[in-house]
């Protein structure tokens, strides 16, 4: 099954990707297509699992690491934001 | 509810004229009191803004002084009040651009306690400050209080803007978002931000708030994403987390 995922904002520029299409296994939940994506390169695991409070969205939702991805999908990654 | 004065009419007379805002909007807003936590990128404009369109009251809570390198985004300083309290030199400021407006300062850290007396009895809150303690704290304590949150955060090219609502029991919290409360953040002084990205996003903050105070639609439910780098704004839902230690039901 097929699933999109968007890059957002600074993850857009450490990654030099805004998003891409990508097929995956049936009942993988996030943080498994997470662990697929670092296993690309030093880029991709500083980026998104060496970021502790990386953010997500499923379905323009935020939603939680363990939530379980369908075919059509949208995922979109993006960072912790706190300062003012 | 205290009415406006003909002076006062004619000084908000370009909001009064929409008509979703309107003279019921202005006099609720003339009566309202809104404390704004952290003076900084966000809390300039947040400030300057609430104090221009007529907020009766603010309350000003920040523990820092005005250095050179604020400057550079914190709008509502001068270079004359580097080295001053931020709140004095916000309140010097303020009090320049609008005699109606009473603003209160407090100059420090609040514990529990303080922040639970500060936000007593006010009709938002506005979370302008730098780190993830103070989120939590100001989050905390706006859901004991049942006073509303506006939330927004700024670093890079980037922001956040949320509302949470703690008069709505259907509304999630900022902890529905970030959940560890022991999460260490990213300061502008180590991350760098863009002058006029804390200016958009303390704006869409002030402009939130005005809508809440004024009984309009505002974010509540949702988190508006902002890249100032390609000018991308997204709106997510933002579900309430049923597991939530702040705002679950009890």
């Amino acid at each position: 099954m097929a699933i999109k995922i968007l890059y957002f904002a600074s993850l857009r520029e450490q990654l030099g990707t805004s998003e891409e299409t990508l097929d995956i296994e049936a009942g993988l939940r996030v943080q498994d297509l997470l662990q697929q994506l670092c296993a690309r390169g030093d880029a991709w695991q500083l980026a998104l699992c060496d970021n502790p409070h990386l953010q997500v969205a499923v379905n323009q939702a935020v939603a939680g690491m363990d939530t379980v991805l369908n075919d059509g999908d949208e995922v979109a990654f993006f960072p912790p934001v706190t300062g003012g | 509810m205290e009415q406006l004065t003909p002076e006062q009419f004619k000084r908000y007379s370009r909001q009064i004229m929409l008509m979703e805002f309107g003279l019921d909007g202005q006099t609720r807003l003339h009566n309202a009191h809104a404390v704004i936590f952290g003076l900084g990128g966000l809390g300039s404009p947040v400030s300057v803004y609430l104090t221009a369109a007529g907020v009766g009251r603010l309350t000003l809570v920040d523990f820092d002084t005005v250095d050179e390198s604020n400057l550079q985004r914190q709008i509502v300083h001068r270079e004359s009040s580097v080295g001053q309290p931020k709140v004095e030199s916000a309140k010097t400021t303020l009090q320049a651009l609008n005699r109606w407006t009473r603003i209160d300062t407090f100059n420090g850290v609040p514990d529990e306690d303080t922040l639970d007396n500060l936000i007593s009895g006010a009709d938002v809150v506005l979370d302008c400050t730098d780190n993830f303690d103070a989120r939590f704290a100001i989050n905390a304590a706006c859901a004991r209080a049942r006073v509303p949150l506006v939330s927004a955060a700024a670093i890079r090219w980037e922001g956040q803007l949320s509302v949470f609502d703690f008069t709505d029991p259907d509304c999630p919290c900022y902890q529905c978002l970030y959940k560890d409360a022991s999460m260490e953040g990213m300061t502008c002084a180590h991350s760098g931000v863009m002058s006029p990205v804390v200016g958009m996003m303390g704006s869409m903050q002030a402009l939130e708030a005005i809508k809440l105070l004024a009984g309009l639609p505002t974010l509540k439910g949702k988190l508006l994403l902002v890249d100032g780098l390609t000018m991308q704004f997204r709106t997510l839902t933002l579900p309430k987390d049923p597991a939530c230690p702040v705002c679950h039901p009890d």
